[in-house]
């Protein structure tokens, strides 16, 4: 068993007076993909967002209970989010470059958190975050065009290189492929099994198919209540709970 | 012409009687089942109201226009050509109206040409006031040397002959000026904006929004007359007297400081509406790698916005540069070139003003050097207009 990256306890979440996540409990372990599955407002984004404290950008989203990251309390009043989300790195539904430069949008992070002391480090990690991306035999002849200039696919492993480039731990991945064509997705999937080796992957997604692609590990929100947590072999073949059962036979949801 | 007034009552009663028989005609051809026809009623009149009067209308236009450059006089023949089109366009579309005419799509034919006509007549007219102040110029320049009008660092104008008419000390008082308020206004005004949009909650927005705006709606010779009785003696009597720098109650510092508040909103609500037109996912983005909200907004929220920006602050600065009362009240009407803000100076605007107010005859220099003027400002502006185009092209950071 490996070991647990992010551990969560009786987490709740509050949009005003709405409970968007209802006592959720789940292990997250290091080097693995995990997948958040379950039908549209079930609160699987709204807890990913928890990970890295985006939640705090929304005036009206109240978080209760204890997540921990290698141990630490990540909503302690000693944590500074900005650093945190250094730490976890997010990449978003919709491929959102920066209105900059290929270069200049996977340097952005690097930049901001003084990670290379020179230019010659600062290419390099932008060569390496473009490789480990995909996209370096594609755009390394373009660095200095407009990231927005690249096609969707691109788009996102543009995203997914600029998040990997400040060498988070944790990549959140808010349904990353549902603005991409199959093909694009494929390339982005299999970036996502490589991506394993050096980070703890949890990915937000609609697709069952690409749940049980990519994943290892799968649970199921239904409701804001996180319904089952397991193997993802285990989940999509012999779920214990009925609610996955229908709706991964596509009864519910 | 004779007189518009007949002309354009046959049109319109023409065209409101096309409407009611064009109807009426329609529901006849249909026996009384419009689901018959292929267009509607109200469509075959409102091509039959089109076709009368778009055609005519355009007519009286060209033809006034034709009157106007040639000095010839209207005759009875061009009020026939105008009846005459209005009359045909009122027959044929009556004429015309069967069960599968295209009444809609030959509607929609003249709600474009009357597009194109209203486009027309706003080209048409800058070209106009361009083309006059072409002729004016000329006009002047043919009675005094050009090279005296741009190179000359004198101004003084003399009604009785002689007078020394340089631009130079004019133009250098406009560019002082106007760069004084926008080195105010510019910061001022995109900070505003930029707490505006991104820190101030709704409440305190709805409330500093439009008492921003406020300051866009006070008449320029209110802030003239703030510039004349407080400003000017506060500068005078703080910063200029004890740095002897000058006596001087009108200053360029007092015409540009109160210009640069009169530009705040100019400024503050363009570049608040093109911030907030920045799509959130950026701003997610950012803050998603660790960025904090300042370096989130310098570093992809103002870059985005930076072409709207720039058009913002271009657009503050043709005010500025056109700005005349401020000036008269603020900065005082003696031409000078120099360095020092707190010495009295003018502006362009302000002299075009004081060569054409009292006696004065048309056809001596000392009036025509107002077109002159003028089109030089007109130059600097659009010069100032193609470099903004230019910029937003270069820089522009598209974001889907």
């Amino acid at each position: 068993m490996q070991d647990n990256k992010i551990t969560a306890r009786n987490v709740q979440v509050y949009y005003g007076d709405n409970q968007a996540i209802k006592d959720v409990n789940v292990d997250i372990a290091d080097k693995t993909v995990t997948a958040f599955i379950g039908p549209s407002g079930c609160g699987k984004s709204t807890f990913l967002r928890c990970l890295n404290r985006m939640n705090d950008t929304i005036d009206i989203c109240r978080v209760e209970g204890d997540i921990r990251i290698d141990g630490e309390d990540i909503y302690d009043p000693k944590v500074d989010p900005v650093q945190l989300r250094a730490k976890v790195g997010m990449v978003f539904q919709k491929p959102n470059p920066f209105p900059k430069s290929i270069y200049d949008n996977v340097a952005y992070g690097p930049k901001i958190h003084g990670l290379a002391r020179n230019k010659a480090e600062l290419d390099e990690i932008v060569e390496k975050s473009l490789r480990k991306a995909a996209l370096w035999n594609e755009a390394k002849d373009r660095l200095a065009a407009p990231g927005t200039g690249l096609s969707g696919g691109q788009q996102q492993r543009l995203c997914i290189a600029r998040a990997i480039a400040t060498s988070p731990e944790v990549l959140l991945m808010d349904e990353p492929c549902s603005a991409l064509d199959p093909i694009a997705t494929a390339q982005v999937e299999e970036l996502i099994d490589e991506l394993r080796q050096s980070f703890s992957v949890v990915i937000v997604t609609h697709s069952m198919q690409q749940a049980a692609r990519v994943s290892q590990k799968t649970a199921f929100f239904h409701l804001g209540n996180l319904v089952e947590y397991d193997e993802t072999d285990k989940i999509f073949t012999n779920p214990e709970d009925p609610r996955t059962e229908s709706y991964i036979s596509g009864r519910i949801g | 012409m004779q007189s518009l007034t007949p002309l354009l009552l046959v049109i319109t009663g023409l065209a409101v009687a096309g409407y009611f028989i064009a109807k009426s005609r329609a529901m006849k051809v249909a026996g009384g089942d419009i689901r018959t026809l292929v267009s509607l009623p109200r469509q075959h009149a409102l091509n039959t109201v089109l076709s009368t009067s778009v055609p005519a209308l355009a007519a009286i236009l060209l033809i006034s226009l034709y009157l106007r450059l040639t000095g010839g006089q209207g005759s009875w023949f061009f009020g026939f050509v105008v009846i005459g089109l209005a009359v045909t366009g009122f027959a044929t579309s009556l004429i015309g109206i069967k069960q599968d005419r295209r009444a809609r799509t030959l509607a929609e034919r003249w709600i474009l040409g009357l597009l194109i006509f209203a486009s027309t007549i706003a080209i048409m007219t800058t070209v106009g006031i361009v083309f006059s102040m072409l002729f004016e110029t000329y006009n002047f320049f043919g009675q005094y040397d050009w090279r005296n009008f741009f190179f000359s660092t004198t101004w003084s104008p003399n009604f009785r002959g002689n007078s020394d008419l340089g631009i130079l000390p004019l133009l250098w008082g406009t560019l002082y000026i106007s760069f004084i308020a926008l080195a105010f206004a510019v910061p001022i005004g995109l900070f505003a904006a930029i707490y505006l949009s991104e820190y101030a909650g709704p409440r305190m927005r709805s409330v500093a929004k439009p008492a921003i705006e406020v300051l866009a709606g006070i008449p320029t010779i209110v802030y003239g007359l703030f510039a004349l009785f407080i400003v000017g003696p506060a500068l005078r009597d703080y910063f200029a007297e004890p740095m002897g720098l000058g006596q001087s109650a009108s200053s360029v510092m007092t015409a540009g400081l109160v210009m640069g508040i009169m530009l705040i909103p100019f400024v503050s609500s363009l570049s608040d509406d093109i911030i907030n037109a920045v799509p959130q996912s950026m701003r997610d983005g950012s803050l998603g790698l660790g960025a904090t909200k300042s370096e989130t907004i310098r570093q992809v929220v103002i870059p985005a916005a930076l072409p709207g920006v720039i058009g913002a602050v271009l657009l503050a600065a043709s005010r500025a540069i056109g700005e005349t009362m401020i000036v008269v009240l603020g900065a005082g009407a003696a031409a000078r070139l120099s360095l020092n803000p707190f010495e009295a100076m003018t502006t362009v605007t302000v002299k075009i003003v004081s060569q054409l107010t009292g006696d004065t005859d048309f056809a001596s220099p000392e009036t025509l050097v107002a077109f002159a003027l003028g089109l030089t400002l007109f130059v600097i502006t659009l010069g100032l207009n193609v470099f903004a185009l230019f910029i937003v092209r270069r820089y522009r950071e598209q974001y889907e």
